[in-house]
């Protein structure tokens, strides 16, 4: 300690750089993890139900192991250094909306009004698939640039994947007020889960080039930059398109979810502030212009402005060209009688929402029996999923593969904010499924996907660069005269 | 099934998914590359030997770490390089038995900003018996040891400042 004694006074730290490990044992020890959270949760639900431990607890679990193992392996293989926290919250959330879908497949009351019953093994069977996309896109995605060369292609993708649930005899008859499903071969396909994915591939492809123009090219005027019009072209078209949605399609949900993905691409591509003050701006335009002629719109912002009105008037049976929706005060009883730890799991009464329990409204089952602790719990764990994206984006070396993270990771926080948003009240409400948690095929099948490209991502991000080329000396050292 | 029991299973369903919240934002938390700056009150922690296993050192070198790395300390050896003059006054690096190079290329465990240091200046690597050696790697002007050139690989003594350019590092306990 001799020497320690004149050690400056000034700021004093230690720099190390430190590697990039693979991490894969960690995500193997959450991944376990988040498979028994579930396999427990199942068993609550049959103890409460049932009084007994459910039959199919072993063969679930299984199942459930078995896929995430899969998963984990085809990771391990082929996305050595990806992230190690997608994979276990990923699973954890498809999990936890097993147990909850088949807990209320075991309600009477939705048994008789859905004559559903059988979701559960259904939802097994679609996250199986999931599964297996997931290990498709990560065997044969081997570098996510690769994508880049089908810009324009996946802009014409996604127009088709947007436009098929209007072409007649596509376009299923379950009209719940959004025209977003299509069926084929007797399954109803949401088109518009997949057109999320391939919208944020053209929207990366297209902003890597042009996003210099956007940011430079540009007047300012009251502290905003406006940019050209030829800059603004896009812009707009990608506003036309997500109002054409919203008006043909009466989907606010997806509307809103693209326009919102374009706008936080284009923001992080030009770093201009005044993009997202028009991307509001247009919004709401669109939404209110929207909303002041469109009655199926309409009932939803009423809905959302005075729930129990819209309650009150459906439960009167009142007729008046409308449909009075009484979800949106359901769900928020539910919500209040879970209070702050919930009512357990398989103990609460969110079978009374009758129409689309287990899809869209899955969140108020959530938040009946977990509490609000339960779904603080659920919603970060959506958050920490966003957060890696976004971390992969900031890791990312390509600027192709950081705009779409970002994009990826953006549409799938959206997605959960305008679903949680409206399931709570706090906007109105729209019909998107809440992804991995909701009962649907095309959701969580896409969503995996999203995953897989996001390992993908944090694969290529997170490897340890090459070693650096012989530093050919660019500044020559100076020499000491003495 | 009794009333307590569930109520059991229900707090304790609870507790198991925000301990996996936790465990996980952990692993968040864990998994922060890139450089690591530790303030100099924790200077026992840079004394854990997993860290060693983090450091990055060029391939050939961190396999002569492995051997001497297992945290064995002779007493009166040096744990940390202090730079004590220059731009980069008051940076330590925590002495774990792997190489410390020091230059301007943006690879070397120091980089210094230094106009009048070389891309690739000197290191300072453990001999087998855990004395450390400074080596100049043929500098334009020359690495100092107090005020001599050095011209083989020398022992550092602790204290003795080493100059190169307008840096000096010493090795300190």
């Amino acid at each position: 300690m001799s020497s320690s004694t004149n050690t400056p006074t000034h700021h004093t730290s230690t720099i190390g750089s430190i590697g990039t490990p693979s991490r894969r044992n960690t995500e193997l020890a959450l991944l376990v993890f988040a498979v028994v959270i579930p396999v427990f949760a199942y068993a609550n639900v049959g103890l409460a139900i049932d009084d007994q431990v459910p039959s199919g607890l072993l063969g679930y679990g299984l199942g459930l192991g078995l896929l995430a193992g899969v998963a984990h392996l085809v990771v391990r293989k082929f996305a050595p250094y990806a992230d190690p926290l997608l994979l276990p919250l990923a699973t954890l959330l498809n999990g936890l909306g097993l147990v909850v879908i088949w807990r209320l497949d075991q309600s009477k009351l939705l048994q008789s009004v859905n004559q559903a019953g059988n979701a559960a093994p259904r939802q097994l069977m679609y996250t199986a698939l999931a599964i297996a996309l997931f290990v498709v896109v990560l065997i044969f995605l081997k570098d996510h640039r690769v994508l880049q060369r089908y810009t324009y292609i996946s802009m014409v993708g996604a127009l088709v994947l947007l436009l098929l649930p209007l072409v007649p005899g596509l376009g299923a008859d379950i009209t719940y007020g959004a025209k977003i499903w299509i069926s084929v071969a007797g399954f109803s396909i949401q088109p518009g889960e997949f057109a999320k994915i391939v919208l944020a591939v053209f929207f990366a492809g297209y902003l890597m080039v042009k996003r210099d123009a956007l940011a430079l090219a540009s007047r300012r005027f009251m502290g905003l930059y406006l940019p050209r019009g030829r800059d603004l072209g896009p812009i707009l078209v990608v506003w036309a398109i997500s109002i054409l949605i919203l008006v043909f399609e009466t989907d606010l949900g997806t509307s809103l979810l693209f326009f919102g993905m374009f706008i936080i691409m284009l923001y992080v591509a030009t770093e201009r502030t005044s993009w997202i003050v028009f991307g509001l701006l247009m919004s709401a335009a669109g939404a209110v212009g929207v909303a002041s002629f469109e009655p199926h719109v309409q009932t939803r912002v009423q809905a959302w402005l005075d729930p129990m009105h819209e309650y009150m008037l459906s439960q009167a049976g009142v007729k008046d060209g409308v449909v009075h929706s009484e979800q949106a005060m359901q769900a928020l009883w539910a919500f209040g009688s879970g209070g702050t730890l919930g009512t357990g799991l398989g103990q609460g009464h969110s079978e009374l929402i009758k129409f689309a329990a287990n899809s869209d409204f899955i969140l108020a089952t959530f938040g009946e029996e977990l509490g609000l602790a339960g779904i603080m719990a659920i919603l970060l764990i959506y958050g920490l999923i966003v957060e890696r994206g976004i971390r992969t984006a900031l890791a990312a070396r390509d600027p192709f593969g950081k705009l779409l993270a970002v994009g990826l990771s953006g549409a799938f926080g959206l997605q959960v904010f305008v679903v949680a948003g409206g399931v709570m009240g706090l906007i109105p409400l729209t019909g998107m499924t809440m992804p991995f948690l909701a009962s649907g095929g095309s959701s969580v099948i896409a969503n995996w996907a999203l995953i897989a490209i996001l390992i993908r991502i944090s694969d290529t991000a997170r490897r340890p660069a090459p070693a650096p080329a012989p530093n050919p000396d660019a500044e020559m050292t100076q020499v000491v005269r003495p | 099934m009794s009333e307590l029991t569930l109520t059991v299973m229900r707090l304790g369903f609870l507790a198991v998914l925000w301990l996996f919240v936790i465990v996980a934002v952990q692993v968040i938390r864990s998994d922060l590359f890139g450089t690591r700056v530790t303030q100099r009150g924790s200077r026992r922690e840079a004394n854990r030997p997993q860290q060693a296993a983090r450091q990055t050192a060029p391939p050939p070198q961190r396999q002569q770490a492995a051997p001497s790395g297992g945290g064995r300390q002779r007493r009166g050896a040096p744990t940390k390089l202090v730079v004590s003059e220059g731009t980069l006054t008051g940076t330590t690096v925590a002495l774990q038995g792997q190489t410390i190079t020091l230059g301007r290329a943006h690879d070397s465990t120091i980089v210094l900003d230094d106009d009048y240091a070389s891309s690739r200046h000197a290191r300072i690597y453990p001999d087998r018996d855990g004395q450390w050696i400074v080596e100049d790697l043929g500098s334009t002007n020359g690495t100092y040891l107090d005020r001599s050139r050095l011209t083989t690989p020398t022992p550092v003594p602790l204290g003795a400042p080493i100059r190169i350019g307008k840096t000096v590092i010493e090795l300190r306990k």
